[in-house]
């Protein structure tokens, strides 16, 4: 969707020549967002703005959806892009409505089509169109204020949006609970996206891609597990984190980690049953489900064996269980705050799914350095 | 506190008026109130042809020396203009005398520089105020720099623009009895004629009036920056 080709920006200062953006090479899938990431001054915003012709590349050549971007007018050009930066850049003589309907306005759509338009988009970021719409932006809060930042991008439903670290200016608890609403509305809108960050653990969230920069080079781009992974070199390595496998943890799912197929026992079960399901299954717990199906409790081996009576009488109780849907930085957590070395795992309907190991995520985290 | 402040101005107002009737300005004014009726409107179309051509050309003025093609020459020019104003309006009145002789037209000339400077740069620093972000964002969208200049720049330079025009026509308002001296008239008439006979009731019955007039056109102007500059950007809304 988006691809450059060799794209090189030269700044003439008085103190020299400066190459921001030195020969890159890249692509954007349809769909996908891209982040560029890297140390302040290492070309990323300069690379996105191009894209816009913000600023004006020395050399290369960009294009969108397979049509060059030279061959544009820059107006028209800027106009069927999404942009949003850190600033959010509302402005403050204009309602809420007027901001969202200026993209609109300009592309000469109908009035009542682009205000119907205003208010969808409102509701999508959870914000009341009858108590937003008519104010202006000084009466929003921060974290409002960037929503319509947002909303305001997509009004003319542009199929790219350029994202200059959109939510750098954020709180960390409003940051989260944007990105997550930006990630939800990301799912059904599939626009393409480039997102400038400095914020690895930004990146390793939004992105389907990592675009990491160094001196206006191009280091690596690749998918964020595979960033986290396998670094190409000692600068990104650095970079990302000396505790970058723990990162990796946000990136995959408890269900990709999970034991499916477990057997679980009933309440009224005799425990010789709990015990022959251990035994053949080769693990020392089995899981207790109540009639829906809900992991209640389980029992070990050691405290089962050579008893009588049903499970009822010799069962304990889960401390805690975990969705599957969950990543699994939540199921280790979850596990060091009870102290326990495995948990159960749950479907959507709550019900028992499975089991998940420290072992289990070990050697899933573990398998990509032994290839 | 606002309570006590007006108490204290009508008490103030009531002892003036007292004090004056008691000068006599009162009758006096009563008495010539044609002809302070006559000189103020005179005053007034003064004020009205001289600031009115101060705003349309002022403004664009100033918009033009924010324009990227003037950012060198621009501050300079601001700096000539600063100067300007240091030149006393009677100079300028006495200069614009010699090159366009007497009567009302050397008289609006005269006020027309003078009331030139506020707008001219209050536009420019209110325009140049605009963060560059907001700036960013209507480039980054899409819009033509005349948009910008239209929907971005100057709605949001508008309240500093309206103090410029506030400024200038509080100092139009009080030149104007100096334009007298070229012969532009004006409520100066009874203001120099009661000084040069020694009738302080005379000279106050002018100066009453143009005291009351300046108060006036700037609750006027102060009123059109309530309502005009969009509630977003209005301090006092």
């Amino acid at each position: 969707m988006i691809k450059l080709e060799k794209l090189t920006k030269i700044f003439d200062t008085p103190g020299g020549t400066i190459t921001a953006v030195d020969h890159v090479d890249m692509e954007v899938g349809e769909g996908e967002i891209c982040v560029l990431l890297g140390p302040s001054g290492c070309g990323k915003t300069t690379n996105l703005k191009m894209i816009n012709r913000l600023v004006v590349p020395t050399s290369g050549k960009i294009f969108i959806d397979g049509k060059d971007t030279d061959d544009y007018d820059p107006v028209e050009l800027r106009r069927n892009i999404g942009y949003v930066i850190q600033q959010i850049g509302l402005f403050p003589n204009k309602t809420i409505e007027e901001n969202i309907c200026i993209v609109p306005d300009m592309l000469g759509w109908d009035r009542k089509k682009s205000r119907a338009r205003a208010a969808e988009l409102l509701e999508l970021v959870a914000l009341d169109p009858a108590l937003f719409l008519t104010r202006f932006p000084k009466e929003l809060s921060g974290g409002q204020q960037q929503r319509v930042g947002v909303i305001r991008a997509l009004a003319a439903d542009p199929p790219v949006m350029l994202m200059d670290e959109p939510f750098g200016a954020i709180d960390p608890i409003n940051r989260e609970v944007i990105q997550d609403e930006f990630l939800k509305m990301q799912q059904t809108l599939r626009k393409t996206i480039m997102f400038v960050s400095h914020d690895i653990d930004e990146a390793v969230k939004m992105a389907d891609k990592v675009a990491i920069f160094r001196d206006g080079k191009l280091e690596q781009c690749s998918s964020p597990d595979d960033l986290l992974a396998h670094p190409a070199n000692s600068f990104i390595a650095d970079f990302v984190g000396g505790d970058r496998t723990l990162k990796r943890l946000r990136l995959v799912k408890v269900s990709e980690a999970m034991s499916k197929g477990a057997p679980s026992v009933t309440a009224e079960s005799p425990v010789a049953d709990a015990v022959k399901a251990m035994e053949d299954h080769g693990h020392a717990n089995v899981v207790m489900v109540d009639e829906r199906k809900r992991p209640r409790g389980f029992v070990h081996m050691n405290d089962v064996r050579d008893k009588k009576g049903p499970v009822s009488d010799h069962y304990e109780a889960l401390e805690a269980t975990v969705d599957a849907r969950e990543d699994l930085r939540t199921a280790v957590s979850l596990m060091f705050s009870n102290d326990v070395t495995w948990l159960a795992c749950t479907d959507a309907d709550g019900k028992y799914a499975g089991y998940i190991t420290q072992r289990g995520i070990t050697h899933l985290l573990g398998e990509t350095y032994n290839q | 506190m606002n309570r006590t402040f007006r108490v204290v101005a009508l008490v103030v107002a009531f002892a003036l008026g007292a004090v004056a009737y008691q000068q006599g300005v009162i009758p006096q004014i009563i008495q010539r109130w044609d002809d302070v009726w006559f000189l103020g409107k005179e005053h007034m179309l003064l004020v009205a042809v001289s600031g009115g051509l101060a705003i349309v050309t002022g403004i664009p003025f100033g918009i033009w020396l924010t324009r990227p093609s003037m950012r060198k020459a621009a501050e300079t020019m601001i700096q000539g203009l600063n100067i300007g104003t240091t030149i006393p309006t009677l100079a300028i009145l006495a200069l614009s005398m010699s090159l366009l002789g007497i009567g009302k037209v050397p008289a609006i000339f005269g006020l027309w520089v003078a009331s030139l400077l506020p707008i001219v740069r209050n536009t420019y620093t209110g325009i140049l105020a605009v963060p560059p972000h907001m700036k960013e964002a209507a480039v980054g969208m899409g819009m033509r720099p005349n948009q910008i200049l239209w929907k971005v720049e100057l709605p949001n330079a508008l309240f500093v623009i309206f103090a410029g025009i506030r400024t200038a026509l509080a100092i139009n308002v009080g030149t104007v009895p100096l334009a007298y001296l070229i012969g532009g008239g004006g409520l100066g008439e009874l203001i120099f004629s009661g000084i040069a006979l020694d009738m302080t009731d005379l000279m106050l019955a002018g100066a009453i009036p143009v005291a009351i007039l300046a108060v006036l056109t700037d609750f006027a102007v102060a009123q059109c920056q309530l309502w005009l500059v969009p509630r977003g950007v209005n301090p006092l809304r």
